[in-house]
Formats: C-alpha cells, sequence, structure tokens
C-alpha cells in the first residue's frame, strides 16, 4: 500500500486538487496500483499547489504544482516509488522555504490527515488539554499568561489575561467563541489551520473551557470558507464521538461541546463585538464597550472571544511548556506568527516564524519579490485596514510595537505585495470605497467619513483642486481615527494616510502636509 | 446551481423548527432559507417573526444587513470574483473587467436570462493563488483568461 497525499485545502481545491484526486482513484481502480489516498491540509507553499507527496522508504516525496490530467503520465514516470521528474520537489522538510520555518502552531499542518484523531494523537495531538485537565483552571491561566501569548486577530491583546477576567467573572453559563471571520485580504492561517488540523483548534477552545470554566464553544466562521465549514463541522463531530468533547470531555469532570456557525458576508462581524451580535441574531453591529465581552458577551454572560489561531497556539504551549514558546519572539511580541504572503508574489504562502524578521528579510528572501518579475513598490501589511509599507521601510521588524511606531499594524499578519504598476491613489480610494460597503453604520465618523472620503480621493484622481481635498482626506481622516467606535473606521486612515505619506508623487505631485501628530 | 424552490409556507415553518432550538437561531434559519428560495421572501419574513417573536422590522433589518441574504430572487448561478487587494496586486481589475464584458452584466446584476449574477466578494483566503473567484460553491484560484472562458460557460449551462 502506497500513501498518496493529494491536499483538501482550499489552495489545492482551487487549483483542481479534487480532480486530481479523482484521476488518482480511478487510475488506482484501473490498474490496481494499490494506492492509499488521503486528503491532508497544506504545507503552506501555496505558489507550488496542488502538491502531491508520495511516502516511499526515503520519506515523503512532494511534486508540484500538479495540473488536472496530469494523473496518467505522473504514475508512468514513477512517482509513485519517488522517481525523478521536472515537477519533484523531494521532501519538503529539506525546501529551503520550509526549513526556514519554525513550525509550532502549524507543525502538523499538511503532515497529517485532517480528519484522523488517531493521526492527530499520534504527533502529539491531545496532550495539552490531558495537561490542562491535570493542572486545573489557575495553573492553565497562569501558563497562557506565562508564554507572553497575544491575540493573533490584530489587537494583541494578552490571550492569557483575557482568559483570567472570564474565569474570574460570574455568569450562569460562559462560552469561548472562535473568531474564524478571517476577512482581511491577505489573510489565510485560520482557513488553513481549520483545513488542516481542526482538532488543533478544537483542543485549543477545550484548554480554554477548562481555563474559564465555560461550557460552550462556537467557531463563527465565514461563509467565503465552504471548505473549512466542511472540514471543521465532520472534525467536531468526530471529536465529540471520541469523547473529546462532550458531557466529560478526555473521561474528566469538564463538559465542552462546540458549533460551527457560518457568517452571512459581513466584514464587519470580524470585530468582536459585531461578531457577538451577529451570533446572537442580530444585525452585526458593533457594540460600547464598556462592557467587555469578557465580563458581558455572548448572551450577556463572560465570553472569551479569541481569534482562531491564538485559540490553536495553546496546545502546543501547554504541551512543551509556556518557557519554550517565550523563548521564541523579540520585546513584547513572543513566540511565532505564521506569515502570510500573497498579492504579486513570487512564492505565497503560509511561513510561520518567531516575532522580529525585518520586513525586507520577509518580502525578498522568503517571498522571493513580485511573482510578475517587477521591482516591489508597496506592500500592505495586516489586511485592508493595514498600512501601505515602502521599500524604505522594510528594516522594520515583524513585531508589534515596531509597526505601530512606523504608523502601521501587523493585524493579522497577512503581507500583500504590489509591484511598480500600482497606483497608490487608488488603493486609498479603495480603502475608503471598502470602509463604505462594509461599514455596520453605527458610528457616523465610519459610515459618513467613508462615502466622504471615497468621493473626495475621486475627485483628486479627476484632478480638482487636488491640494485643497487632500487636506480635507488628512482631516476626514484624524476624525474617523479618533471618532469611530471599531477598527473598521477608526483603521481605515491607516492603507489612506500611508499611501499619501510614502507615495505623494502619485497624488498629482503634490506637496505633503505631514500631520502633526 | 442555486435552488430557486417556490416559496411553500410549510416548508419554512420546518426549516424554522429545524433550527429553533439553537441559541440565536436566527442566522442558520435565514441561510436555511436563502439556500432553499434563492432569497428570502417576504412571506418567510413574516413566519420568522412571528416563530421568534420579534417585529417583522427586526428581521428585515438582519436580512438587509448581510450580503449573503437577497430579498429577492436571482441568479441560477452566483459568480462571486475576489476584488480585494491581494488580488487587485495579481491583477483582478481586469480580470474582473473581462467578465463584466463576458457576461454583458456589471457587478451587482444578473444577466437577461435569469442564469448568471455576478458579485463582489471580498477575500476568499486564496490569496496566494490570486486572482480568485467563487461559482456557487466552487471555489477557484489563479484565475486566468482561459479559466474564465471555461467558469462562464460553465456558470451559462
Amino acid at each position: 500500500m502506497t500513501k498518496l497525499f493529494i491536499p483538501l485545502d482550499s489552495f489545492a481545491v482551487a487549483c483542481g486538487a479534487d480532480q486530481i484526486a479523482e484521476e488518482f482513484a480511478r487510475l488506482n481502480a484501473d490498474r490496481g496500483l494499490s494506492l492509499q489516498i488521503l486528503r491532508n491540509g497544506s504545507r503552506g507553499m501555496a505558489w507550488l499547489e496542488p502538491m502531491i507527496e508520495v511516502e516511499t522508504p526515503d520519506g515523503r516525496i512532494a511534486y508540484g504544482p500538479i495540473e488536472p490530467g496530469e494523473a496518467d503520465a505522473l504514475v508512468d514516470a514513477g512517482i509513485l516509488s519517488g522517481a525523478g521528474h521536472p515537477k519533484r520537489i523531494g521532501r519538503v522538510e529539506e525546501h529551503p522555504f520550509f526549513r526556514a520555518q519554525t513550525r509550532h502552531t502549524f507543525k502538523r499542518c499538511g503532515v497529517i490527515d485532517p480528519l484522523s484523531l488517531d493521526d492527530y494523537k499520534a504527533h502529539g495531538g491531545l496532550k495539552g488539554l490531558e495537561r490542562a485537565i491535570g493542572i486545573g483552571a489557575e495553573a492553565v491561566v497562569a501558563e497562557v499568561t506565562q508564554s507572553g501569548l497575544r491575540g493573533r486577530g490584530g489587537a494583541g491583546f494578552p490571550t492569557g489575561i483575557k482568559w483570567k477576567t472570564v474565569a474570574e467573572a460570574e455568569g450562569a453559563r460562559k462560552y469561548i467563541v472562535a473568531n474564524a471571520d478571517e476577512g482581511d485580504s491577505g489573510t489565510f492561517a485560520d482557513r488553513m489551520i481549520m483545513e488542516g488540523d481542526p482538532f488543533c483548534l478544537i483542543e485549543g477552545m477545550a484548554i480554554a473551557g477548562v481555563a474559564t470554566g465555560a461550557t460552550k464553544g462556537y467557531v463563527y466562521l465565514r461563509s467565503e470558507y465552504p471548505v473549512a465549514i466542511d472540514v471543521m463541522r465532520e472534525a467536531i463531530a468526530r471529536a465529540h464521538a471520541a469523547g473529546v468533547l462532550g458531557a466529560s470531555v478526555l473521561g474528566s469532570s469538564h463538559v465542552f461541546d462546540i458549533e460551527v456557525r457560518v457568517g452571512a458576508g459581513a466584514y464587519v462581524c470580524g470585530e468582536e463585538t459585531s461578531l457577538l451580535d451577529s451570533l446572537e441574531g442580530k444585525r452585526g453591529q458593533v457594540r460600547f464597550k464598556p462592557p467587555l465581552p469578557a465580563i458581558q458577551g455572548l448572551f450577556g454572560m463572560p465570553t472569551v472571544i479569541n481569534n482562531v489561531i491564538s485559540l490553536a497556539s495553546t496546545p502546543e504551549i501547554l504541551a512543551a511548556g509556556a518557557d519554550g514558546y517565550k523563548e521564541l519572539g523579540v520585546g513584547r511580541s513572543r513566540g511565532t506568527i505564521p506569515i502570510q504572503l500573497g498579492g504579486n508574489v513570487r512564492h505565497g504562502g503560509l511561513f510561520e516564524a518567531p516575532f522580529g524578521m525585518t520586513l525586507g528579510d520577509i518580502v525578498n528572501d522568503v517571498a522571493g519579490g513580485t511573482a510578475s518579475g517587477r521591482p516591489v513598490r508597496a506592500v500592505q501589511v495586516g489586511g485592508p485596514l493595514g498600512a501601505y509599507f515602502p521599500v524604505s521601510l522594510f528594516d522594520t521588524p515583524f513585531d508589534y510595537e515596531a509597526f505601530a511606531a512606523k504608523d502601521g499594524l501587523i493585524g493579522h499578519a497577512g503581507i500583500v505585495v504590489f509591484d511598480d504598476t500600482v497606483d497608490m491613489m487608488a488603493q486609498a480610494r479603495f480603502a475608503f470605497e471598502f470602509c463604505a460597503i462594509e461599514s455596520c453604520g453605527k458610528c457616523t465618523p465610519c459610515r459618513v467619513g467613508a462615502v466622504r472620503g471615497y468621493e473626495t480621493v475621486k475627485k483628486i484622481i479627476d484632478g480638482e483642486r487636488p491640494a485643497e481635498n487632500l487636506a480635507l482626506v488628512e482631516d476626514l481622516c484624524n476624525t474617523m481615527k479618533f471618532g469611530s467606535l471599531c477598527a473598521l473606521g477608526g483603521f481605515t486612515p491607516y492603507p489612506v494616510m500611508s499611501a499619501i505619506r510614502h507615495f505623494p508623487e502619485d497624488f498629482h505631485g503634490e506637496p505633503m502636509r505631514v500631520a502633526a501628530e | 446551481m442555486v435552488s430557486q424552490a417556490r416559496y411553500d409556507e410549510g416548508e419554512v415553518a420546518e426549516i424554522i423548527a429545524e433550527h429553533a432550538g439553537l441559541e440565536g437561531p436566527m442566522l442558520p434559519i435565514l441561510h436555511g432559507i436563502q439556500e432553499r428560495y434563492g432569497h428570502v421572501p417576504e412571506a418567510a419574513v413574516r413566519q420568522i417573526a412571528a416563530a421568534l417573536n420579534l417585529t417583522r422590522a427586526e428581521v428585515y433589518g438582519v436580512v438587509t444587513f448581510y450580503h449573503d441574504f437577497h430579498k429577492e430572487p436571482r441568479g441560477r448561478h452566483v459568480l462571486k470574483v475576489c476584488r480585494a487587494e491581494a488580488c487587485q496586486a495579481a491583477g483582478s481589475d481586469a480580470m474582473a473587467g473581462a467578465i463584466e464584458r463576458a457576461l454583458g452584466v456589471r457587478f451587482g446584476e444578473t444577466t437577461e436570462d435569469g442564469q448568471v449574477t455576478l458579485e463582489a466578494v471580498y477575500c476568499l483566503g486564496l490569496c496566494a493563488a490570486a486572482p480568485s473567484a467563487m461559482l456557487d460553491r466552487r471555489i477557484v484560484g489563479r484565475l486566468n483568461e482561459a479559466k474564465i472562458g471555461t467558469l462562464i460557460e460553465e456558470a451559462r449551462l
């Protein structure tokens, strides 16, 4: 029996992996190849997807990118015994892109069968939850706090402190909510872990349950992720059947259940309070804070709401101890961060590394520059609300504080690369347009400011009193930044102002009036 | 293919009943109805309001808030093309223009024969395989002119 891995990850599926799997299945039957076809997650080298792997005595040998219609020729060429082929990549672990990483949260992603609990356990799964149950709630909170883990959704709030607040809050019941509404362009880490290692998120949520006394978890998963929805639902059902979830978590006195809830195409529901309102069945409008969700969250009950990657990082922290995690990183940014490389990029995909690499090293060395072969001109870091960085800021280390000091943010760690054909004024206009489309409408600076900003940038594009209108845009950005209720209106000024500040030549060459902040 | 079944009061009642036991059943109910009828009929809004003890205005407010729910029926296929930054960087604007021309509609519109609705979507999480699109529930990455041709052919079937 030869094991053949064909990813079920969206990158691979969007490029024909399901057809490829069917072709191999047919060949298997027709030729009696005695193949065992397994659908794994992605190893994160998206430019090589669909990347198939054959298990051989020399390890798992990868080939890619495979296209539908190639299966016959590949089998004829002897790839099932690891033979040479123009698309042979060799052992993934030896690939420079993979070897340079520190796989912590994503250590199983792409390696195991995502829906096999046995496979999960064989690769270290459930050790964190077992230890959490053994050491008890307070020690779990202390361990997560000690690790230095901060919210990977973008805000960077210490996860342990959030858990402690919920643990100490009084409530008839408590909830753990995984924010899987990964709407930022340029990000796909949540999707990849849910498709490639869903039990890791389940385990992380159960650990949070043990730590806080919560008994019910929700995964709020965006509807744009059909593959992740299917995999996550199936994994939860299997975890339930195996007693990982349910009335007695791993045979303990802890009760914990998880349900997937599908979003409905609203970007703003990635904002935590808006997500909670959406889960409750309302319009996804942002809530005033306080009260914090940790005190009065879902249905008014104490609620941990964490990003998928924050939760999925905790099993390994619990299993291996906080110190190993804390040793990685720089400054107050501890541990690893799954950097996502997208857009016009040669080597796009997911690269997990300790904080602290410079932006230039990431874009030039890891990602290999642009796919078009033209010079990099701008990179947007942190999604549609993140700043555009010019090449002159490529010495910025990947770290929450270092990016904030340069008027940027790392957000959910997505990096979108643009070549020198990009029109930064059009990007500034798009930032406002996106905010106008997705604004929840609750606060005026965001609801009105975005529309007004879009109109005003359009005037600049049309050459209508550019200097005057540019000043107006800056003023508007100032109002939105300090007057908006949440990050949608509050951070839209980042892409706009960074475009104006770093690429003034695109704004009709008008001299810059740098806001005195 | 988007299901465009004719509204049926009893069936809507079943969809509501199926989810009524959940905490916060509104979105699961609306997804169920949208999936079955291709939109959320006005009559269903009344039924949901009655079943969940809400005003029609409250239900209507939820339906109109989310991009996934629609008050009117749309095309038999929905083609969503990503218009967000990562796809823009990979040339999606040109692809989007080609799709509009090939279908003869603009974003947000449905072809005259009711076959295809063209929609913008902001990120399918395929940013390292950009540009990307989704036809009904099927995702497509690394869009190029050949793939667009195949997609449109498929959508017109």
